[in-house]
């Protein structure tokens, strides 16, 4: 029977919204074997890995790399991360990396993490466009109600591009990070899907 | 400060190891205490056999092991303690555990978490004892620069625990945890090993 009052809502195109793909980049699924080799390569440079996250920057080998890899993201595939790479529509270069992990389910809440290791594509965009590609995922799909993510003092660029596409700072936890012997701050941000929905 | 204080002993609780067969029959029946593990976090609350116990301890030694980069104790009842307290829960000494994990050696951070199983025996001192143990440990022993602590917002208790011992609030996580149909903000706080020392 046809409700009257029911909107006349198209299931059928939102379905068809690209969904993994935006104005500037779309995320692709990480091949190992060219995954490690960007990964490698990225690596090197040690500002990557300084903005990246708060491991001591070193040196792995590509099959290393690999390895992890094939191990991580094909062997097993977790349920609560999600890794991804980013690629221009331009050239079909891949510029970066962006996921999610520890996704709690039953509280709709995950961690979002993103780095661009091609340089001359920092503060272009590219990182805000895949940055929405994601949040869209992450509330449109998996339903999530919420997104965290940390980022470190010193990279006014990050923090510029996740309150673009709406994240709000959180608090930060004091003197977190040692960096050639001086310390900063890490600091957290959050968006609500309510926050992401008016937008 | 002296230099061979007792690291392990407090005054109503010490610090020892796991005690796998007898420590996972009470830890079993604490969880089948639901309020118990929504108080402790954001994993999931479910009932663990002592064989699922066991299997947790043995991971845990496990990562010990492997990363190095956590101390797992488990909190018990000084015998004079234990003498003076006429009602027994049949629990011997065994009260809960205290945990130092996520420790990263480059950064000098890491984090605390700790638990009263029994629910009677809650709000008598023994966490605040374990926790000065800890802190001690943490910052006099392992010589680390900052720990942080993560508390549910309905967990007052344990706010009020770790406020008492010095940790101010950094940052509040909204609505990151969803239990009995509401949503909690996660409260992060943190204590820098100067505050530490001034008190």
């Amino acid at each position: 029977m046809v409700n009257p009052n029911r909107s006349n809502k198209q299931w059928e195109s939102p379905m068809n919204v690209p969904l993994f793909q935006g104005e500037l980049v779309r995320l692709i699924a990480p091949e190992p074997q060219l995954a490690a080799g960007l990964h490698t390569r990225w690596m090197r440079d040690s500002e990557f890995v300084r903005l990246l996250d708060t491991d001591p920057a070193r040196l792995l080998s590509v099959d290393k790399n690999k390895e992890w890899y094939e191990k991580n993201l094909v062997e097993e595939q977790k349920n609560d991360e999600l890794f991804l790479l980013i690629q221009t529509l331009e050239e079909d270069r891949t510029i970066g990396l962006i996921g999610l992990d520890g996704i709690r389910w039953t509280h709709g809440d995950a961690w979002v993490g993103i780095g661009l290791g091609e340089r001359e594509y920092l503060g272009k965009g590219f990182g805000t466009d895949a940055m929405r590609i994601l949040l869209r995922y992450a509330f449109e799909e998996l339903n999530l109600h919420r997104l965290s993510l940390s980022v470190f003092e010193y990279n006014p660029r990050a923090i510029r591009s996740y309150e673009k596409v709406g994240f709000i700072v959180e608090g930060s936890a004091r003197q977190f990070l040692n960096r050639d012997g001086q310390r900063y701050d890490m600091i957290f941000m959050g968006i609500l899907r309510e926050e992401w929905e008016k937008r | 400060m002296e230099w061979n204080i007792p690291l392990f002993e407090g005054q109503l609780i010490y610090l020892a190891s796991i005690k796998p067969d007898k420590d996972a029959e009470i830890e079993s029946r604490w969880t089948h205490d639901a309020g118990y593990q929504r108080l402790l976090g954001t994993d999931l609350v479910r009932p663990l056999s002592p064989a699922q116990i066991r299997k947790i301890y043995t991971e845990i030694e496990k990562e010990i092991d492997e990363k190095g980069n956590q101390f797992y104790f488990t909190i018990r009842r000084l015998p004079h303690v234990m003498n003076a307290e006429s009602s027994g829960n049949g629990a011997g000494d065994l009260l809960g555990f205290i945990r130092l994990d996520r420790i990263e050696w480059s950064q000098g951070v890491g984090s605390v978490s700790l638990g009263i199983g029994e629910s009677i025996e809650r709000g008598k001192g023994y966490g605040s004892d374990a926790l000065r143990l800890l802190l001690r440990y943490a910052f006099g022993e392992l010589n680390l620069f900052r720990l942080a602590a993560v508390v549910p917002e309905y967990n007052q208790a344990a706010l009020r625990l770790f406020e008492k011992a010095g940790f101010k609030v950094e940052a509040r996580q909204r609505e990151a945890l969803h239990r009995a149909g509401s949503r909690w903000d996660i409260i992060r706080l943190g204590l820098l090993r100067e505050e530490w020392e001034m008190r």
